[in-house]
């Protein structure tokens, strides 16, 4: 596409935006930052799995409330001692406090792949991977066939059972074309690492609402960011290293 | 000879400012801050302190404060260990240096060497707004933790998601 072509296109979704929704958005095409590859960690001896960010992430990325309900951050609750294991993992608990001493809480989302294979399987390349590293799609081509939701390892990626159901005060107008901007029934959508924010510099909205610190983010290419800190100095491990699929999301416990 | 010697001299001056300039630049290092988490109408806190007498005995504290629980490493210390005696606006560090409530970080650091290395780093504890193009804080470690009973209290969790048959229930 040129850049009119963009352009026209950005303002006709503004327009059908402020039908639709009686709202003045503002949507985004930010291009990658030069020499960037985003990177993620998540430090398990801290998380105490309270889903603040699973809240903060829904309200930042205009996700579906309820019917249908969608979240793009599913919090995994695990016995202390015991193997990792996304399959069968108890993510519904709902105890009086957080953390209780017998269990370990890890937090997944998409883990933006360097070598992902949902964009691999998709057959119209409605989704593919940025040059900072942030695996997107472009809603207006999926078709919703929902192979890369089999593809994913990681249940990182989420299907739009209906339009989404957003209070009218609740939504968020500052949106990016390949990330948080009203989706369509029957398309899929996941994480961004907030693809509308960090392209402007600032967090993700799960690291700032963070009450324990425990979510860090970066630049992979920046020697004095973050990630490369706990690169560095923690003992990280990714999921299912095993499978090749490379992911920029980097967990670790203290030393 | 005596180009020499002067050459030496321009070198060791050289050297000195560059020693100077580096050892200031520690010196000086500053972290952005929000507000200490200060319960309303305590700070200042010489509008009482200012005209009481110090009692510097360790004692259940009865007409005021008594909200504070020390859990704190509590038997090795007192108060007045943190809190200036003479000042209570101030904290004071083992030295004897006195410093601001909004750099508490460094009282802190001088027993959480590793915390705090980590902290400045933006991984213990974090950091808010803008990495690039903007201005960007950090949250004082006692916005996370209570001074005197530092442990982190656990909290209601938000609540879980939906089964999936109600999750998708789109009418
Ligand atoms: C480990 C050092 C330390 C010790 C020991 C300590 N304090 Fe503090 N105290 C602090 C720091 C740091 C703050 C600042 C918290 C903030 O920025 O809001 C503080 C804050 C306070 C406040 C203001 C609280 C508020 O509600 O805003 C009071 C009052 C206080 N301390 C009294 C005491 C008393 C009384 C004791 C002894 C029983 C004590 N402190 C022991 C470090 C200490
Ligand atoms: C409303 C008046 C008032 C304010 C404001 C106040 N204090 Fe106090 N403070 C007292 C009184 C009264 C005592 C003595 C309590 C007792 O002996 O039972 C006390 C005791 C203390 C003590 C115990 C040691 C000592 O000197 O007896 C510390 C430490 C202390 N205050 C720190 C602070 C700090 C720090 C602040 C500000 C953040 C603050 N106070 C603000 C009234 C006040
Ligand atoms: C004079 C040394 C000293 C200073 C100053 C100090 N601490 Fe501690 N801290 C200790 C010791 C010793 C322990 C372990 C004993 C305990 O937990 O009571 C501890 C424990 C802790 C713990 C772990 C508590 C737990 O039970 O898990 C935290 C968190 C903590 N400190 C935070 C702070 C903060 C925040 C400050 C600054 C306001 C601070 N400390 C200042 C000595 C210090
Ligand atoms: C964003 C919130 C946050 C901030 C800011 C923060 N901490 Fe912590 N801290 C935590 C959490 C969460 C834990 C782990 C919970 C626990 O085990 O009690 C922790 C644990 C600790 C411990 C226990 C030892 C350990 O490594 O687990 C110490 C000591 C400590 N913090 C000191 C500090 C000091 C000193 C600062 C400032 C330089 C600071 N913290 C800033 C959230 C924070």
């Amino acid at each position: 596409m040129t850049k009119e072509e963009k352009e026209a296109l950005i303002a006709r979704l503004e327009e059908r935006y402020l039908k639709k929704y009686k709202k003045k958005f503002r949507v985004g095409i930010e291009e990658a930052i030069q020499n960037t590859l985003w990177g993620y960690g998540l430090d398990l001896s801290r998380c105490i799995g309270c889903r603040r960010c699973v809240y903060a992430c829904v309200e930042e990325n205009n996700c579906s409330r309820e019917k249908p309900q969608s979240q793009w951050i599913r919090v995994i609750r695990l016995k202390k001692g015991s193997l990792i294991n996304l399959e069968d993992s108890e993510h519904y608990y709902n105890p009086e406090l957080v953390p209780e001493k017998e269990f370990l809480y890890i937090p997944v989302q998409c883990q933006q792949c360097e070598n992902p294979p949902c964009v691999r399987v998709c057959p119209v390349h409605a989704t593919w991977k940025e040059p900072d590293g942030l695996v997107v799609v472009d809603y207006n081509w999926c078709i919703g066939c929902r192979y890369c939701i089999a593809a994913c390892p990681y249940r990182g990626r989420i299907f739009n059972w209906g339009e989404p159901n957003v209070p009218p005060e609740h939504w968020n107008t500052s949106v990016h074309y390949l990330g948080n901007r009203p989706r369509m029934r029957n398309v899929v959508d996941k994480c961004t690492f907030c693809i509308q924010r960090v392209r402007m510099g600032r967090y993700p909205a799960c690291v700032e609402v963070c009450p324990t610190g425990s979510r860090k983010f970066g630049n992979l290419l920046d020697p004095n960011s973050e990630i490369r800190y706990v690169i560095q100095n923690k003992r990280t491990f990714r999921l299912k290293e095993d499978l090749n699929t490379e992911p920029k999301f980097y967990y670790f416990f203290e030393a | 000879m005596r180009i020499l010697i002067n050459g030496l001299i321009l070198f060791f001056i050289l050297i000195l400012t560059y020693l100077t300039s580096v050892f200031s630049k520690e010196l000086i290092e500053e972290f952005p801050v929000p507000p200490p988490p200060f319960s309303e109408g305590i700070y200042p806190c010489s509008n009482c302190h200012a005209s009481m007498d110090l009692n510097p005995k360790k004692r259940v504290l009865k007409d005021e404060h008594t909200n504070i629980q020390l859990h704190h490493a509590e038997t090795l210390r007192w108060c007045l260990d943190c809190h200036y005696s003479k000042n209570r606006d101030k904290l004071r560090l083992y030295n004897g240096e006195l410093i601001d409530f909004g750099r508490s970080y460094l009282l802190c650091g001088e027993c959480h060497g590793n915390v705090f290395r980590d902290w400045k780093a933006g991984i213990h504890g974090k950091r808010q707004g803008y990495f690039i193009g903007g201005k960007r804080t950090y949250l004082l470690c006692v916005h996370c933790h209570d001074a005197h009973s530092p442990k982190f209290k656990g909290i209601k969790p938000e609540p879980p998601p939906l089964p999936p048959k109600v999750k998708r229930d789109v009418r």
